[in-house]
């Protein structure tokens, strides 16, 4: 009950004129962002965070912004998929097998009217989902103190590079890498200069948004200039067909729709697994289900597009439970949303539910406005995003670049900053070539500060003693749950790998990335 | 082989890291932990992982050929000269030509690159600073 009226308060929050603008300005850019191979919910949110903070918007509209261009991308990416065989988003990437297909078979506009029904179940359900579950998990939260707190994070870090990880030192390389950037400045606790080298403009700690920006945003424009990749996503002439699915193939799907969910949210809420593990998961598990022969999955099932799509929205619902209720993102764009309340001066977990409870129910007030507007937005307008993709990369993505200039700029107003970006760009570059995720290295520059300070509270009050650390059955519940997820993929993780490898449409195979 | 040199940049990051956390200066405020436990245990995970590296590496990324990391290495100059030259050309002269070359080099024609160059910094120019009132930089123009 208490829920409902906290969620009611919020409805009244998001039903403002200009929130609701903000909550369909997002949708729309976002589903652009998604459609457009290249620009993924990471980067897209990446550019923008800069943006809406130098516009002066408040810590509600701002976020309602940034997350409705999350979900938009979700919905988004499904799109170049259908229609041309390339994600345009990794989550989207399962959604090849079946949707490109269909629409060769010229029954593009079914699977794109579908999918855009299954986006919309899946993360109104994974909606309703953290109404009920992120509420709970604060209950657990508050009865965490400073040691837990520690492992929680530890915890984030084991299992970020997720199951499907190739290689777990290159994540924890990662992590430490951005826990490294996090210690320059001076120290909050006793005010020393650290690892600035009389360097005025490092005294206050390196800006994440810097790093976020470099390496999500530019270091995909490198990876352009690489490989110039400059033409076009898309050609015109893309026949879209009929818009909607009969109801017999609409009635097929709904135990899709509900399995997938099911499985989508959980993907979502678990650290580290995000929304690619979500759409893989329900696609396999769905396929092992209904398609036990295996002679209509990957050939145009509608059931085949329905899944991985119901799924990766369920994952990115999922994904925000974690991040508002204990302040640990589990995926890569949960982490730059992360950065947008800290940059506002939020501190995410379960204070913020006490404290902020206006942010919170406002925002998922607007998660369910942005989820309508989604859905009758991708529907008649389907045609119009396809447009999109008619863009060639190579105004495309200098305009991406110039955009992060300005909000840098904007920002911060310093040419330092400005280079340190281009300096992430390059980082970002090299990083990627390597293996090495990215994920890690922001979360670890965004939560390194936190972490540092928790363990510290935790010694002082244990007067230095680290056995404080193992010192709770729940710190060592955390513990068993960090090291089972950073020790289980070494095991399961090439398998996994090559189950997802070999699932991937072979142009993409091809093109590397 | 890739990994390996990783490896060993990897080391003398840690190593490199480790002594500047080494001479971080006490301050007259104390606390159990002090300043430098947390950045040795970093530095201790960079230098391990970075050892793994070395043991264990994984099979060779494809690197681009030399001609295209000219052409990468060029870019990134082109945007450190952008970001240095920011304040004094101005936001709008600056961008044409950013845009332009990175246009170019993507596969845009000379004439093309420029015309998306101009269009480009115009719009961004007229959305950000002029209807949402976002600062950009000011050139000795004005503009």
């Amino acid at each position: 009950m208490e829920t409902l009226s906290s969620l009611a308060d919020g409805f009244a929050v998001a039903l403002s004129a200009q929130n609701l603008l903000l909550a369909f300005l997002g949708c729309f850019l976002g589903t652009m962002m998604g459609a457009l191979p290249g620009l993924g919910p990471a980067n897209g949110v990446a550019v923008l965070i800069p943006i809406a903070f130098s516009l002066g918007l408040g810590p509600t509209p701002a976020l309602i912004l940034l997350t409705s261009v999350y979900y938009g991308c979700m919905y988004g990416g499904r799109i170049s998929s259908i229609l041309l065989n390339i994600p345009g988003d990794e989550p989207a990437m399962m959604t090849c097998l079946d949707g490109y297909p269909m629409a060769r078979q010229g029954r593009a506009g079914e699977a794109l009217a579908l999918s855009g029904i299954a986006s919309f179940v899946g993360s109104f359900f994974a909606t309703c989902g953290l109404v009920l579950l992120a509420p709970q998990l604060v209950k657990i939260a508050l009865l965490f103190g400073p040691a837990e707190y520690f492992v929680l994070f530890t915890l984030a870090f084991a299992t970020l590079g997720g199951i499907s990880s190739s290689n777990q030192a290159k994540s924890a390389f990662a992590a430490a890498l951005g826990l490294g950037v996090a210690m320059i400045g001076s120290d909050s606790q006793t005010g020393s200069e650290r690892f600035t080298f009389g360097e005025i403009h490092l005294y206050d700690g390196i800006d994440f948004l810097i790093a976020i920006v470099g390496l999500f945003a530019l270091s995909e424009v490198f990876v352009f200039l690489e490989h110039h990749r400059g033409g076009a996503a898309g050609h015109s002439g893309a026949k879209i067909g009929r818009l909607l699915p009969s109801w017999n193939v609409l009635k097929r799907c709904i135990p899709t729709m509900g399995r997938s969910t099911v499985i989508g949210f959980l993907a979502g809420v678990l650290p580290g697994a995000g929304a690619s593990l979500g759409s893989f998961l329900s696609y396999s598990l769905e396929k092992a289900t209904v398609d036990r022969a295996g002679d209509s999955f990957g050939k145009g099932d509608p059931r085949g597009v329905v899944a991985p799509e119901v799924g990766n929205n369920a994952a990115a619902g999922g994904a925000l439970v974690p991040m508002l209720s204990l302040g640990v993102p589990g995926s890569g764009t949960t982490a730059v949303l992360l950065a947008v309340l800290l940059q506002l001066n939020i501190t995410p977990g379960p204070l913020l539910f006490q404290r902020n409870p206006d942010v919170v129910w406002g925002l998922i007030a607007a998660l369910f406005i942005g989820n309508l507007m989604l859905l009758t937005l991708n529907i008649p307008l389907v045609g119009l995003f396809t447009r999109v993709l008619l863009v060639p990369t190579r105004i495309l993505m200098p305009v991406v670049a110039m955009i992060s200039f300005v909000g840098i700029y904007g920002i911060t107003g310093s040419t330092f900053d400005v280079m340190l970006m281009v300096g992430f760009g390059i980082l970002g570059w090299v990083l990627r070539k390597l293996e090495v995720p990215l994920v890690p290295v922001i979360l670890g520059i965004l939560l390194g500060n936190e972490m540092e300070v928790n363990l510290r509270r935790a010694l002082q009050i244990s007067d230095g003693d680290w056995s404080i650390l193992v010192g709770s059955p729940l710190a060592i519940i955390l513990w068993i749950i960090a090291i089972t997820g950073f020790v289980l993929p070494i095991v399961l993780g090439r398998r996994m790998r090559a189950r997802i490898e070999a699932n991937r449409p072979a142009d993409e195979v091809a093109t590397g990335d | 082989m890739s990994d390996r040199i990783f490896g060993c940049i990897g080391l003398l990051l840690a190593a490199f890291y480790l002594w500047a956390a080494w001479i971080i200066p006490d301050s007259f405020m104390v606390d159990v932990v002090g300043p430098r436990t947390f950045p040795y245990i970093v530095g201790a995970v960079l230098a391990i992982t970075s050892a793994v590296f070395i043991l264990r590496p994984d099979p060779e990324p494809k690197w681009p050929g030399l001609r295209d990391l000219v052409e990468l290495a060029f870019a990134a100059a082109v945007m450190f000269l952008y970001a240095w030259t920011l304040p004094k050309v101005g936001f709008l002269i600056g961008t044409v030509f950013a845009t332009a070359y990175l246009t170019w080099r993507l596969g845009s024609r000379p004439l093309g690159a420029l015309t998306t160059g101009v269009l480009t910094s115009g719009g961004i120019y007229v959305v950000f600073h002029l209807i949402l009132g976002l600062s950009l930089a000011r050139g000795p123009f004005g503009y």
